[in-house]
């Protein structure tokens, strides 16, 4: 009898001894958060394929994050002006150019993310770059906080009230243009809410790992539906649960919390690489199989 | 706005593209689409049909020349619904999540409101655009599951749904079996004589004399342009397609079954 209340009570103190802890309660609700922000636009970056540019836009923050605690402002705005700044100067390039996009891309955010490193060694400042390039959602302070709720706020909101106007600029840009709509202004909405992702997510994931959030989930989706309403709401699904248990593994073992966080999203998506319903390397299989003995039937009666 | 009532023309006047890996695509292209017909915009793959297309619709910009449709700018046609575009299938992302209802609903977006609320008009005209081209029962499937010519048929119907004066179909017939090619030749016909000037490219001379009022040759440069009948002449044909003999052309065009694929 003992060891089977011991099986209740055990996962049961698991969770709930963790949300005693005032830093905790937060640090979970937080990246809950940034969970779901990110889980809803990795669905349009995953369409859009731009997953390069969301990497690209998570390095070009670094010089912005620092710029900001010289002058004393916060951290979103500095990031946020880097991050969409970078957008702009690839596009400008890639137009002015015979460079292909990706290397264009490469460019211009190694020399962002160099220009970074080189103020965070020259400017007198308390920042830490370790938090900085691997997030510290558990030591999140409240300014900061604020500043992911903000910026993730924003970018839902925009996405929420545009998010057909996106979606048909990621599916059919010609379409857009032809029947009259402006996709230029949606490739800058787009941009900026990608780049106020970025700053939503830099705490709790990193500049690192927070294209993985940026990702991951959408992946995870395209493979198990292909509807988009359904689409979005496996993403976001598997992004919270995946930094909610992050980080109590983070706490419980003592381990990074965007890494436990980006490696459990990676795991959920090996499984649905396996055994997604349709598009899963097994149905695949299973698939190809059955045609193959249809085929062979055929064959025979003949 | 009156002038909507009537069929609208399109010209394209003296226009050269030059791609940006310096590749020449069309030089001094003049023509006229004439107003409440459909055009076949004929040449050889590769020969600018396309890139005639993208121009047309204000996708590319030229790097020389003017286009306007019924008089208007080609952005302020768009703005006032008046061209529609079925691409070429491998322009499109057949494995995005939308249904077909969604692609066709796509159509009506230039008539809503900013958040995109489809009203109560908007769903009627997207089912009966879906009737008109028999794709009402596919309505739920996602794109990639459809065949070839049930993929034209779902973006005919969004062509349909934005009831654009102007319409162009880009290869509408490649990878479309023979009845299917009917239907659409059928319905194309029907939506001529509401009104609407149609322009199809294509590289398969066999069916254009079955449907299309007019023809402009194409290579690089309009090459001749008049009544199918007019420019249907085997210098005409030799011209446009190079170095091939006139006899080959006319057993490709005797040929149905058989699509002609003319390598430039
Ligand atoms: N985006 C592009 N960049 C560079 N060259 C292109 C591009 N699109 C088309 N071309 C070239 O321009 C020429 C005309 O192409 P296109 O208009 O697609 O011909 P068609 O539609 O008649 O087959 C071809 O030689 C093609 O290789
Ligand atoms: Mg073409």
């Amino acid at each position: 009898m003992i060891d089977l209340l011991d099986l209740v009570t055990m996962p049961w103190n698991w969770l709930v001894e963790p949300l005693q802890y005032g830093f905790l309660r937060q640090a979970i609700w937080v990246s809950a958060f940034v969970g779901l922000v990110c889980a809803v636009l990795s669905c349009y970056v995953t369409l859009k394929g731009w997953s390069l540019m969301g990497d690209a836009v998570s390095h070009a923050v670094v010089p912005g994050v620092v710029v900001s605690y010289a002058l004393g402002i916060p951290f979103a705005i500095g990031a946020f002006a880097f991050g969409f700044g970078a957008t702009v100067a690839i596009g400008y390039i890639k137009s002015k150019t015979r460079l292909k996009e990706d290397a264009v891309i490469g460019v211009v955010f190694t020399g962002f993310f160099a220009f970074g490193l080189v103020l965070v060694t020259k400017i007198p400042s308390n920042i830490d770059l370790f938090h900085i390039l691997f997030g510290n959602v558990l030591g999140i302070s409240q300014q900061d906080i604020i500043q992911t709720v903000i910026a993730g706020t924003i970018t839902l909101a925009v996405i929420l009230l545009r998010r057909k106007d996106l979606l048909l600029f990621c599916f059919d840009p010609n379409h857009a243009k032809a029947i009259g709509l402006n996709t230029q202004l949606m490739y800058y909405t787009l941009l900026s809410v990608l780049a106020l992702t970025i700053v939503t997510a830099l705490q709790t994931a990193g500049i690192i790992l927070v294209v993985a959030m940026l990702v991951t989930p959408g992946a995870i989706a395209y493979l198990l539906t292909d509807r988009f309403d359904r689409m979005l709401m496996i993403s976001v699904a598997a992004s919270v649960t995946s930094c909610v248990l992050g980080t109590y593994f983070s706490y419980h073992f003592d381990i990074s919390t965007g890494g436990s966080i980006v490696v459990l999203l990676t795991l959920f998506f090996v499984a649905a690489m396996i055994f997604a319903p349709k598009y899963g390397i097994f149905a695949q299989q299973f698939q190809q199989r059955a045609n193959k003995k249809q085929l062979n039937e055929v064959a025979s009666t003949h | 706005m009156t002038m909507t009532a009537s069929p609208l023309n399109i010209t394209v006047d003296n226009i050269s593209v030059t791609y940006s890996n310096a590749k020449l695509a069309l030089y001094n292209a003049s023509c006229t689409v004439m107003p409440g017909a459909i055009t076949a915009l004929v040449g050889p793959n590769g020969c600018g049909k396309s890139t005639l297309f993208t121009s047309i619709m204000g996708f590319l910009q030229p790097s020389q020349g003017k286009i306007r449709v019924g008089g208007l700018p080609v952005q302020k046609a768009q703005k006032q619904q008046l061209m529609a575009y079925v691409p070429q299938s491998d322009e499109v992302d057949w494995n995005f999540p939308v249904s077909v209802f969604d692609v066709v609903m796509m159509g009506r977006y230039g008539y809503m409101n900013f958040f995109r609320t489809p009203s109560q008009k908007d769903r009627r005209i997207v089912m009966e655009s879906l009737e008109r081209v028999a794709m009402a029962d596919f309505r739920n499937h996602q794109i990639g599951e459809l065949s070839g010519g049930q993929k034209k048929r779902a973006f005919l119907a969004r062509a349909l749904a934005q009831a654009g004066k102007v319409i162009l179909l880009d290869e509408p017939f490649t990878g479309v079996d023979v009845k299917t090619e009917k239907k659409i030749i059928d319905l194309l016909l029907q939506i001529r004589d509401e009104g609407h000037t149609i322009l199809v490219s294509t590289h398969d001379l066999a069916s254009i004399s079955t449907f299309c009022d007019r023809t402009i040759l194409l290579n690089k440069t309009v090459l001749a342009t008049g009544t199918t009948e007019e420019v249907f002449t085997e210098d005409n044909l030799t011209l446009t397609f190079g170095g091939l003999p006139a006899s080959s052309l006319r057993q490709m065009t005797s040929n149905r079954t058989h699509s002609a694929e003319v390598e430039a």
